[in-house]
């Protein structure tokens, strides 16, 4: 069904991908040497988890006439933001550098990316926020660049793959987290992989839908990564976003742990109350792509009644990727009672830096002093 | 969890299959005598020869007895190598009708020698047969391959399947390929032809790759989680390989690997399939019929909601045909057949998941 209400907030969108030559201005001198030398400015840094031309990456009606997903901000408003009157959408640029094994490198594409952002989204477009692409390879850059964008309070979380060098919750990467939760930003984990290993346990699967099938079993690894390391008993005010996962494992997973944890508290002894209650107040998923079958109402109730809290759930259109048809963004089966949660307050008790804008009616306060 | 249960023969007794025990050695020369000298010494040189990084121990401590119950060791040896107290503990004690075999240790799932792996599969099923179901009729043999070696496996299976106390094939859900790979379709020609059922049983490391995509996780309680996510995996590949399309007999029973995420994962396969079916032609059903037709879950270690009405709307959005109760005897999350569930079961629920489910799939 379409949106019933004004002013949603989208929270995962995905802009065209900036090509090389677009984020090259962007760089640090050093690296536009390096990368106009070594032609590493003619490469596509195309993900494997998102082939252009695959369906699900680009829906029809969403590609530009050169038959690109997502397009420039012309497109992104006409097709993603009026039809919704979105009053935010977070923009989510899963840029190729981070599959980059030299940190460096990585870490000077993605502040590119950042500045291309800034500059091409978020100072041309008042609706966008978007998220800090970081090197999460080495955490040590990854805060680095943090503490470069952070003062821009249009930047609304952290970006981070689902599936990366290692499991997120590791104490390695608790610099990140101190980072996020200091400057009230979220920690977004996204759908994607930078193909360290094996996306399944038992090895390389043969089909692309097949990865994408089972990448929520990489979102449940995460989430219990997250718990089992104590992530939320160090960092309290921490919000972990998991975005393009699909929700429906969800109920299984809050099952599994909250009994689990009663047979195995001695292994983890900072879980001090049950993980169903952890979850509930600290992770949240983005709306699409919706896993419960169109012609199915009832099971999609009884879902959302399983998961337990109408808190969790962020309203998300996941453009342009290949979901939904139209406008028809929610499925059928939501109860109304829970829309004012999804569609607006999740989010905004998610991102602090939404409310900021809220507040005061402006844009967040851009930091000039970003852009080389 | 280690409370001693009272040993009652009820009057209302509630006979069953159970389909996950786990038989023991009660030490390793219980498996010489069915291992050829030459691999009896090997095993004595080197040992097995395993993808992680600490033999002949968990790299994952459990969190008791090595993951025993407290109460299931006996006078000599580890819990499950004694059919006495297996008897008076669990078999007469619960009223197991038909007992699953399911021998976890030492069958070559997990070996990199493929030679001294296929002498072990022959070991550990002759083992089965002399020393727990000749001495114990109640309980089946599950015949042990290694899924590595897929000539060697099927002629295992066509060597055991005339002798009807073999009842499925058991190999590792973890393998180095995922399952559903055409290196591993040998195995499922030959259990197809002869109806026995695929068994697969969660494990922790046999093909090397680490227990989540991004990594190897730190806790046990991480280990363990990753069982359920790793039998996820197992499903799509056997669909989406097009197993069921070239074995559409196949059937294939999920041991310990949970169930309440199977309705979500139908769901998931059915939406990207329609959207990529450019990709895979093959598969020319919707993913969710083939897990409706060709997959069957056993119970343990059962989800337990807040509010148990919702394990029941899942198991009915599963189907209650597809479940098999197991009480994983005699490891420390065992599951009590009196005390497994909620909430109420109608008489019809019951008989198939104690009883008709599992005679129907393995042919008792």
């Amino acid at each position: 069904m379409k949106l019933p209400l004004k002013g949603a907030i989208d929270c995962d969108l995905h802009p065209g991908m900036p090509s090389m030559a677009e984020l090259t201005p962007h760089l640090d001198p050093f690296w536009r040497d390096q990368f106009e030398n070594r032609h590493i400015d003619r490469m596509g840094f195309v993900m494997t988890s998102y082939p252009p031309n695959s369906p699900f990456t680009g829906r029809p009606d969403w590609r530009t006439p050169q038959g690109q997903p997502g397009g420039g901000l012309d497109m992104i408003r006409a097709k993603a933001l009026d039809p919704f009157s979105t009053r935010f959408a977070i923009c989510n640029v899963l840029h190729g550098a981070i599959a980059l094994f030299n940190e460096d490198m990585a870490a000077a594409v993605c502040a590119a990316v950042n500045n291309w952002t800034a500059k091409e989204l978020l100072d041309r477009e008042p609706r966008l926020r978007a998220s800090i692409l970081v090197p999460a390879h080495n955490p040590e850059l990854a805060v680095k660049e943090i503490e470069r964008v952070a003062g821009d309070k249009r930047f609304v979380q952290i970006l981070l793959p689902v599936m990366g060098d290692m499991l997120l919750g590791r104490r390695i990467y608790w610099p990140v987290y101190e980072a996020a939760e200091r400057h009230g930003l979220a920690v977004g984990v996204h759908a994607g992989s930078t193909y360290r290993w094996a996306p399944t346990p038992s090895g390389w699967p043969a089909h692309r839908t097949e990865d994408y099938v089972v990448q929520s079993a990489a979102f449940e690894g995460q989430v219990v990564s997250f718990l089992a390391e104590g992530v939320f008993q160090k960092f309290p005010k921490l919000r972990l976003v998991l975005m393009e996962s699909g929700i429906t494992w969800l109920p299984s997973l809050i099952w599994r742990t909250a009994k689990e944890w009663r047979g195995i508290r001695p292994e983890v002894p900072w879980i001090d109350r049950s993980p169903q209650e952890i979850i509930h107040e600290h992770v949240r998923l983005t709306l699409q792509p919706f896993d419960v079958p169109k012609d199915k109402p009832d099971i999609v109730a009884r879902t959302l009644e399983h998961i337990g809290s109408d808190r969790m759930l962020l309203f998300s259109t996941d453009y342009p990727h290949w979901h939904f048809e139209d406008e028809d963004v929610l499925p059928n089966g939501v109860p109304e009672a829970m829309l004012q949660n999804l569609l607006i307050d999740n989010a905004l008790e998610t991102y602090s830096r939404l409310r900021m804008g809220v507040d005061s009616g402006d844009n967040g306060g851009r930091n000039k002093e970003m852009v080389p | 969890m280690n409370i001693t249960v009272r040993e009652t023969r009820a009057a209302q007794k509630l006979s069953f299959v159970d389909g996950d025990i786990h038989p023991a050695f009660r030490q390793i020369s219980d498996l010489y005598p069915f291992l050829p000298a030459r691999w009896r010494e090997h095993m004595q040189t080197f040992g097995e020869h395993v993808r992680q990084g600490l033999t002949g121990q968990l790299s994952y401590p459990r969190m008791m007895a090595s993951g025993m119950r407290a109460d299931a060791f006996p006078e000599q040896g580890p819990p499950g190598s004694d059919l006495e107290l297996m008897r008076r503990q669990h078999l007469d004690a619960n009223g197991v009708e038909t007992g699953m075999l399911v021998a976890l240790s030492k069958g070559g799932m997990e070996e990199r020698n493929l030679d001294f792996a296929a002498a072990l599969s022959r070991g550990v099923n002759d083992w089965q047969i002399e020393h727990w179901v000749k001495p114990e009729p109640r309980l089946r043999a599950g015949i042990v391959v290694p899924q590595e070696d897929a000539a060697f496996a099927a002629s295992e299976i066509e060597r055991r399947a005339p002798d009807r106390r073999f009842v499925q094939v058991i190999f590792s859900p973890r393998a180095t390929d995922p399952i559903g790979h055409r290196r591993y379709w040998p195995i499922y020609e030959a259990a197809e032809r002869h109806n026995l059922p695929i068994g697969l049983h969660s494990a922790g490391f046999s093909g090397g790759h680490p227990s989540t995509p991004s990594g190897w996780p730190t806790y046990y309680m991480q280990e363990h989680y990753s069982f359920f996510t790793a039998m996820q995996t197992v499903v799509t590949s056997l669909i989406f390989e097009g197993v069921f399309e070239r074995f559409p007999k196949l059937k294939v029973v999920l041991i310990e690997g949970g169930f309440t995420w199977a309705p979500a994962l139908g769901w998931r396969m059915d939406k990207h399939w329609e959207r990529m079916r450019g990709e895979i032609p093959h598969v020319k059903r919707p993913p969710s019929e083939y897990l409706r037709e060709n997959f069957w879950f056993t119970t343990q270690p059962i989800e337990e909601p807040a509010n148990p009405e919702h394990l029941a709307e899942i198991i009915g959005w599963l189907g209650w045909d597809r479940l098999i109760f197991s009480s994983d005897y005699p490891h420390w999350d065992f599951d009590h057949p009196r005390h497994v569930f909620k909430f109420h079961l109608t008489d019809a629920q019951k008989a198939m998941v104690f009883r008709d489910n599992a005679k129907g799939v393995y042919g008792l």
